[in-house]
């Protein structure tokens, strides 16, 4: 599904990603763990195509297509989804709007008909009702005022609407308690746990993989995979450290 | 008639003279609108259609009264909306406008508030979204005369510009003579946000989708305060806004 070939990368000039390699098969769930610093995000907006993250070597490539030829609009309408560590907020525009736009966006460029608009508040509730949140919520404007556990419950809302085959998530956890970890946790499976899907799981702690159980679990240090194991290899990392793992 | 005005006259210095030129004889009188003594007007300017749009109104609120304009500034050359009110005790008027154009359009908004008795009040919102080498202007005047105690004046203007040739000018100007009134203005001009944009397309937007999204949320606020079913000018202004963002 996802191939990173000698992934080398640069933000402002400095190198972060260092010849990374990562194959995430089709119907697999990865985690890739690693300190501050360690490339996480980048690798993240690499394969999102944000601006600024530049390419400087190596290859991706996603569901057989060279990822790099897209632009970031094609790669979600190709199937990718990217989860934002730090969801944005877009005061104005309410969530139902910008989920409809962008959802619409995808469909028209794979030459599919715009959803009407009580085709999608239908599955906009039903997909906010199986995350456990308020569909009234998504009257609002798109993260403004949302508590940090409500932005990452709307990341997944969006997950479950544009329902990817592969989904980027940066750090999905970070700064949840433990009932919006579970709710997260529960999107996560319900929605991605599925054999046409693949998942990367971007993540410091090993918290959120008590509820997802990765097929693999891969360790990021100075832009490489340094260690590669299954699940077990996450509890090794919370007892032992990643200076100990990664030596 | 009225000599036609030059640039040096204040309310006239970002002006397309040229442009006002062609249509001059038939404006160098303002329309005049009276509101009488607690009563209501809500009026709702769309574009003309026409190349040239300028309009001149005088508009007296006598006591009580109140009013609400909504305004679409969106003339292919030259748009000139110009307003001059005097707000009598107790009046409330609004006035929610846009400017919205690109090519090498001009679009101005000029307002001249008079509180000339107590207790009277005024709202302006101001948005405009410039690209290309447009040029958008908003001239506020407000004027509380030593009557005028107790006024309570605001005026919020932002500009949003999509490309280096746009322009947007604002001019707040306040003169007041009374000393105990509130008058607040803010002014900003931006350009759209980059996590937004990147935010929107890893969401599959492309970016003239996007632009017109964010844009949409810039200016949409100003017709919330609409009365009544009428959200015709929420439309147009979507489609200029599509057309400038494309």
């Amino acid at each position: 599904m996802l191939k990173i070939e000698n992934l080398h990368a640069t933000v402002a000039g400095k190198p972060i990603l260092n010849g990374l390699t990562l194959t995430i098969p089709t119907g697999e769930i990865h985690a890739i763990m690693g300190p501050n610093g360690a490339g996480k995000s980048t690798l993240a907006y690499v394969l999102g195509g944000r601006p600024g993250y530049e390419v400087t070597e190596g290859s991706v490539t996603f569901d057989g297509q060279d990822l790099f030829a897209l632009e970031p609009h094609e790669r979600a309408a190709a199937g990718m989804f990217l989860g934002f560590q730090y969801p944005v907020e877009i005061p104005g525009v309410s969530y139902l709007q910008f989920l409809r736009e962008a959802l619409n966006s995808q469909r028209r460029s794979k030459g599919e008909k715009d959803l009407t608009g009580g085709e999608f508040i239908r599955l906009s509730k039903d997909k906010a009702a199986l995350l456990g949140m308020d569909a009234e919520m998504l009257k609002r404007p798109v993260n403004v005022g949302f508590s940090g556990g409500e932005k990452k419950r709307a990341e997944m809302v969006q997950l479950g609407i544009m329902d990817p085959k592969v989904a980027i998530l940066d750090e999905t956890d970070s700064g949840l308690d433990i009932d919006a970890l579970k709710a997260v946790g529960h999107g996560i499976n319900s929605i991605m746990r599925d054999p046409k899907k693949s998942v990367l799981l971007i993540t410091h702690y090993q918290r959120l993989l008590d509820y997802v159980t990765p097929d693999r679990v891969h360790v990021l240090s100075r832009g490489q995979i340094v260690r590669s194991g299954g699940p077990e290899l996450a509890h090794e990392l919370e007892r032992e450290g990643y200076a100990e793992a990664a030596a | 008639m009225t000599a036609l005005p030059t640039r040096k006259l204040e309310a006239y210095r970002y002006a397309d003279i040229d442009a006002l030129a062609s249509v001059w004889t038939s404006l160098d009188s303002p329309a005049r609108v009276e509101i009488a003594a607690q009563q209501k007007l809500q009026q709702i300017w769309l574009p003309s259609g026409e190349e040239v749009d300028v309009r001149r109104v005088e508009m007296v609120l006598e006591a009580g009264a109140v009013a609400r304009i909504f305004a679409l500034n969106n003339a292919a050359r030259y748009g000139r909306f110009e307003l001059d009110v005097t707000m009598h005790e107790g009046a409330d008027f609004a006035f929610y406008g846009a400017n919205i154009g690109g090519g090498d359009s001009t679009l101005e908004i000029v307002t001249t508030l008079r509180h000339v008795a107590p207790g009277a009040t005024s709202h302006q919102m101001i948005r405009s979204v410039l690209g290309d080498k447009a040029t958008g202007s908003f001239l506020g005047r407000i004027e509380v005369a030593r009557e005028g105690q107790q006024t309570d004046a605001e005026q919020s203007v932002k500009a949003m510009l999509l490309d280096r040739g746009a322009t947007a000018n604002a001019k707040p100007e306040l003169e007041i003579f009374a000393d105990d009134v509130k008058c607040a203005h803010g002014a900003t001009v931006g350009e759209l946000d980059k996590n937004q944009l990147f935010y929107a397309a890893a969401r599959g937007m492309d970016p003239a989708t996007a632009r017109a999204l964010l844009l949409e949320g810039f200016v949409g606020g100003l017709w919330d305060e609409i009365e009544g079913n009428d959200q015709g000018i929420a439309e147009v202004a979507r489609q200029a806004l599509r057309k400038v963002a494309a």
